[in-house]
């Protein structure tokens, strides 16, 4: 067991976990918050996208112990109390969901884009958006919402 | 995942004491823990080289060290590598998604040698160095096979150095669903000549094409390599792409290569 | 458009009402329910295509840490659980039943598929449960695969039952008008394709919790399901012989299903009934690597079409021989999909005087193969779509003048065709003119000089389709072989302040039901759609319905919606009558409020509300209280979306490479509740297809093992892999619901495959290229223009 300690959208949390504990399960098992999800295996779909110490990363590919000490940051974490985050809510104004199983990691992908590059072009942003998988849209509104997104987010 | 112990290494001689006790070393684990997950690897004890302070990039005049647990999206965004060998920018810009480069080193690709992964494309075509806890391995005696190489059992990757040259170019044909190199080409002209190393294709591994290599001393160009043929028997054949197919990528995206140079 | 006088009412397009607890992370999936005390199970499934089990050895695993139970198909066959059912069957071309071998949830004796579920073992911790299936020994004696389609007939006999592998031999339409046709034609136009099998990859995988409730002895299971009443009925009645009344599925949050989710699997099961032996709540959450190996798979077929045209170009008639590969069980949907789904389509959107099909489905020891989005619709319009501009080709005809000139014409509607459909409304020119003019056709020759100057191939391809969907109506369903209705329920209840629950019996895994519906609602009764809530997806809450495939949601389940408001609005106004003094026959609904005709006499929806359930001054002479109504609505045809589609492609010759650079598209759907929703249902269709005809392929080896067995080696579309698409419509509403709708769900993977694939053939055409199948990978567009080009230098 290691006790891992982090913060967690804003909170400091600890728990004893198994040494294997992947951060992903530390998430939605450990401490409950279910909007991180898991859609592969491989480390491919992306689903499981939160943010750690402000950078994207596959939460299903890295042990919970990794993490110790980092800020986490996942999908429940970005909006600030009723007032959606600016990315969540151009996905919201531009359809760029339709199931939600693939948005979570989606949108955490799309605002470190942003963070990244300001004024990303459609290319920009559909090669940014490789490490996430969505079977719903088509990704059309996934890149007009991103677009949108950037605008809101001051770029 | 089976049970496994985790424990953080302080220093390289730290982990290297720890993998001689039977420890697996944790880098970036962008392969590892995927391979655990699926219970295709179970080591009993985890080593995280996170704090091993291996992590960083240093101009040494002609060359370029990059400490192994750098990561691909820092080579990438290094003012220092894309002024020096712009083409080692842009190949770890174009390594798996921004996710893998946020979590993936340079150290555990090379010392993973997969046979699609590109950072060996870079170390064999600039014709690189590998730091080891114990000595210096050139490029050309490192990569000896499929996920195989050079390294002892408990020898670890400090850094890798790459000589400075801003001719020359990495270009990736990748494979349509993994998004790896199904054929990956690097072509630099280097101090001893030009050198042309492929992954994704051979079925040893990356490896240096010497024909195309002496065509192009003979002359720098992409029509250079037009009668150059590549052994389609010594290339992997797969559902993605034949072993001809394969070959044929090879000749092609060199050319493409070397007219990014 | 019909009525649409609010804001957020019908033909608006209202932002999701759904969207937030998505995008905040609130979404709760099966797999992120969790129950006190629950067990997980982990199922050891086959590493064999095909084998005989000789010995199951579980003591060691019986022993290790946490398992709490190990179960095997003995037990199963022990307590007498049956297998899941096939929900639809046909009649064989000599009047024999399709042959339908039984499904044990757990193999018993033998497996038939690599993923074939062996072993359930159950423990307190899932790594528990994947630790002592390590420690399970089973012997199997390896039996031959059969993997190749083609050769399916002369393979070795998978299941007792079925002689020759072949589940059922079906036909449909006039075997000699076709054969007299292709007789006397001027013109025989030729060509075999292969549609691809593909593996659905829903992002959520599935997943099953079952929880047990000795104190009244019922069950609820909570499921990654398209249509929970479904699941209900055949767990219930079929498998683990459990009154309806005593098992409750829910289906919350579902992410995606595009037919995976429709059928219900042994583990959902598996889970039910070892929740009451174990007396403890068991779950289960597919891995992706399980999901490839054991969802229904989709397509996987090979056809053979001829078609006659005579001197003028108009097709006087059509056959086609289907061999579809149904895979090692017959799966839920797997008859329908090839035969019912399928041949009557044939006719496109085409006047063929004389069709005939023949449809063998066969045994292989592949996972079972199911409707995928389209469900054998994609199938027989890729081969009309394929067989069309091959035959503009042959007769040397512009693709889309001869699609044009063999169009139905609009005023011969409604249209019988000879394949059983009769169209009831529609109009192909206007779409194709539409899409045409969106995609710049006539400029096409100058874009493609402009490629071939940069070295590449240009090719633009077409593909004109119709569909049928919103299936239906129940009665001739039956008499085809369907063993369940397709009506659609729906209550309306309106709360005594006037708010408005929706009880469907439809499901939402993606398509927004929250808000259109809501808007259907909100328009017909002229609330804000914030009061409207609809509620979906558990089977103690909603009335009997059928869930959600086939594109059927609205134009099923939206219409018994509307007929229950229109039932709402009924009573309400003898309501208001009686309030108003008023005779029924002179009040009038709009807006939200009924008013005497000619007076200023009015009374608010809310008022009206009120009065039926505290109903002081009440018309109890002529009515109950309350005001809550439910509709059961059959319809009365299919609804037949059409359209058409163009891709617009270049190819890099050197490598192959096939890059997507333009798509428009222009469907009818009839009328359109909210058209953002459409479009996004349009775009990820489209997506779809586009995986199917460039990227994705199901691949077993000559072994049996599937190779494209993740996300490693099975391509799914990426955004990079996509440019935006032109979306835009026409309208002719449908004639039988009252909505006017169609249907929008699958369209886009029905037209998509063949107009792509017609452009690689037109890009390549040049050098002589005739065919290509799916996918068009690089290697494969390679080797054609390779072989086109030796081909020329001999």
């Amino acid at each position: 067991m290691t006790m891992v300690n982090l913060t967690l959208n804003g909170k400091q949390v600890s728990a004893d976990v198994p040494d294997n504990t992947l951060l992903v399960t530390f998430i939605r098992e450990t401490m409950g918050l279910t909007g991180t999800h898991v859609g592969c295996d491989t480390s491919q779909c992306g689903a499981c996208v939160v943010h750690v110490d402000g950078e994207s990363l596959k939460s299903c590919t890295m042990l919970a112990a990794g993490a110790e000490g980092a800020s986490v940051t996942t999908i429940e974490g970005i909006a600030d109390g009723d007032s959606l985050h600016p990315m969540q809510q151009a996905f919201h104004e531009n359809h760029g969901l339709q199931c939600g199983f693939c948005t979570p990691g989606m949108v955490m992908s799309a605002i470190e884009l942003v963070q990244d590059n300001p004024n990303p072009s459609e290319t920009e942003i559909r090669e940014g958006l490789e490490g996430n998988i969505c079977r719903c849209t088509g990704y059309h509104n996934i890149v007009k919402s991103v677009q949108a997104g950037a605008k809101m987010m001051g770029g | 995942m089976h049970h496994t112990t985790y424990m953080k290494a302080g220093n390289t001689d730290d982990a290297v004491a720890r993998m001689a006790d039977g420890g697996q070393l944790l880098a970036g684990g962008m392969t590892l823990i995927p391979t655990m997950k699926q219970r295709l690897a179970n080591p009993e004890t985890l080593v995280d080289l996170a704090g091993c302070g291996l992590a960083g990039i240093e101009d040494q005049g002609d060359s370029i060290r990059i400490g192994a647990m750098t990561r691909h999206a820092d080579v990438a965004g290094s003012d220092l590598v894309r002024g020096a060998i712009p083409a080692l920018a842009a190949l770890a810009g174009g390594i798996g998604d921004r996710q893998v480069r946020n979590r993936g080193t340079i150290g555990g690709s090379v010392a993973n040698n997969d046979p699609s992964a590109c950072y060996p494309a870079a170390v064999l075509g600039l014709g690189g160095t590998v730091h080891t806890d114990r000595r210096d391995i050139a490029a050309d005696d490192f990569f000896t096979g499929m996920f195989e190489t050079a390294l002892d059992e408990d020898e670890m990757i400090t850094a890798v150095s790459f000589p400075k040259t801003g001719k020359a170019a990495y270009v990736k044909f990748p494979n349509p669903a993994s998004r790896y190199a199904m054929v990956g080409v690097f072509v630099a002209s280097a101090v001893d000549g030009t050198r042309v190393a492929v992954t994704g294709a051979g079925s040893d591994g990356v490896f240096r094409h010497a024909g195309m290599e002496a065509a192009l001393d003979a002359g720098f160009s992409a029509g250079s390599l037009d009668g150059i043929t590549v052994d389609a028997d010594e290339m992997i054949s797969d559902i993605h792409a034949s072993g001809d197919y394969r070959a044929h990528l090879v000749r092609e995206i060199a050319k493409r290569a070397v007219a990014a140079c | 458009m019909p009525e649409g006088s609010i804001k957020d009412g019908i033909g608006a397009s209202v932002r999701r009402k759904e969207d937030k607890r998505f995008l905040t992370g609130s979404g709760r999936y099966t797999a992120d329910i969790t129950r006190p005390g629950q067990l997980h199970v982990h199922f050891i499934r086959s590493v064999h295509a095909h084998a005989n089990i000789k010995a199951i050895r579980k003591d060691a695993a019986a022993a290790a840490e946490g398992v709490v139970a190990i179960f095997t198909g003995e037990d199963v066959a022990a307590d007498g659980i049956g297998g899941p059912i096939c929900g639809w069957v046909v009649t064989n071309r000599d009047g024999s039943p399709t042959n339908e071998p039984p499904h044990p949830i757990l193999a018993n004796g033998a497996v038939r598929y690599v993923g074939d579920h062996v072993v359930a073992v159950i423990a307190e911790t899932l790594e528990q449960a994947m630790n002592a299936a390590e420690l399970v020994e089973i012997d199997y004696e390896v039996l031959a695969p059969v993997v190749d389609l083609a050769h399916a007939g002369s393979g070795p006999q998978i299941h007792e039952n079925v002689p020759g592998n072949m589940y059922f031999d079906f036909e449909l339409g006039d075997e000699a008008a076709a054969a007299a046709a292709l007789d006397s034609a001027a013109t025989v136009v030729e060509l075999e394709v292969r549609n691809n099998r593909l593996i659905p990859n829903a992002m959520e995988p599935r997943a099953a919790l079952a929880e047990y409730d000795p104190i009244d002895d019922s069950y609820t299971l909570f499921t990654t399901s398209q249509n929970p009443h479904l699941t209900r009925l055949v767990i219930g009645a079929f498998m683990l012989s459990i009154p309806e009344s005593k098992l409750r599925v829910v289906a919350p949050d579902v992410g995606g299903g595009f037919g995976s989710k429709i059928y219900v699997y042994p583990e959902e099961a598996v889970c039910t009934w070892a929740s009451k032996k174990l007396q403890r709540p068991v779950k289960w959450t597919a891995d992706r690597s399980e999901s490839f190996l054991a969802d229904a798979h989709g397509r996987d077929h090979i056809n053979k079409v001829r078609m006659a045209l005579d001197k003028d170009n108009r097709i006087t008639g059509l056959r086609v021989d289907t061999v579809a590969n149904i895979g090692s069980y017959l799966s839920a949907f797997s008859v329908v999909t090839p035969t019912i789904l399928h041949a009557p389509l044939l006719s496109g959107c085409y006047r063929i005087p004389a069709i005939y099909t023949n449809v063998k489905g066969m045994a292989t020891t592949t996972a079972p193969v199911d409707a995928y989005r389209g469900a054998g619709r994609p199938e027989a319009t890729y081969l009309l779509e394929r067989v069309m501009d091959t035959a503009a080709r042959q007769v040397g005809m512009d693709p889309a003048e001869f699609r044009r000139m063999n169009f139905i014409p609009k005023d011969a509607f409604p249209y019988q065709t000879p394949v059983a459909l009769q169209y009831d409304i529609g109009d192909y020119e206007p779409p194709l003119d539409k899409a045409l003019e969106m995609i710049d056709y006539k400029g096409f020759e100058a874009r493609r000089a402009e490629a071939a100057s940069r070295g590449k191939y240009r090719g633009i391809g077409l593909s004109s389709y119709i569909e049928a969907c919103g299936i239906a109506p129940s009665a001739v369903a039956g008499a085809l072989g369907a063993r369940v209705g397709l009506y659609e329920s729906a209550t309306v209840r309106v709360d005594p302040t006037g708010t408005v629950n929706v009880f469907t019996g439809t499901h939402s895994h993606g398509q927004g039901h929250d808000t259109t519906f809501a808007q259907i609602v909100a328009d017909k009764l002229g609330v804000d759609i914030g009061s409207v809530e609809i509620i979906h997806g558990d089977s103690d809450r909603i009335p009997f319905g059928m869930g959600s495939y086939g594109s059927r949601s609205l134009a099923v389940g939206g219409a018994a919606i509307a007929k229950a408001v229109d039932k709402v609005i009924e009573k309400s106004k003898i309501i208001a009558a009686h309030l108003m003094e008023a005779a029924d026959a002179d009040v009038v609904f709009a807006d939200g409020k009924f008013t005497v005709a000619g007076t200023d006499n009015e009374k608010g929806f809310g008022e009206i509300a009120l009065a039926a359930y505290v109903p002081h001054n009440y018309p109890h002479d002529r009515l109950e209280p309350g005001l809550e109504e439910t509709a059961f609505y059959d319809p009365l045809n299919f609804t037949y979306p059409s359209g058409t589609h163009i891709a617009e492609v270049e190819i890099d010759p050197s490598t192959g490479v096939v890059e997507l650079v333009d798509w428009a598209c222009c469907d009818d759907f009839g009328n359109l509740i909210n058209p953002m929703i459409v479009e996004g249902q349009v775009h990820g269709g489209i997506a779809q297809g586009v995986g199917q005809a460039l990227l994705e392929n199901a691949h077993y080896d000559e072994t049996g093992q599937l190779i494209t067995a993740s996300y490693m080696d099975y391509c799914m579309p990426r955004a990079d892999d996509l440019p935006n698409f032109k979306v835009d419509y026409t309208v002719t509403a449908c004639t039988h619901n009252d909505l006017g709708v169609k249907g929008c769900g699958e369209a886009g993977a029905i037209a998509s495959p063949p107009a792509l694939i017609n452009a690689v053939i037109d890009a390549l055409a040049p050098l002589g290229v005739t065919d290509m199948s799916m996918p068009a990978t690089p290697e494969k567009v390679w080797r054609a223009i390779n072989d086109a080009q030796t081909e020329a230098a001999e």
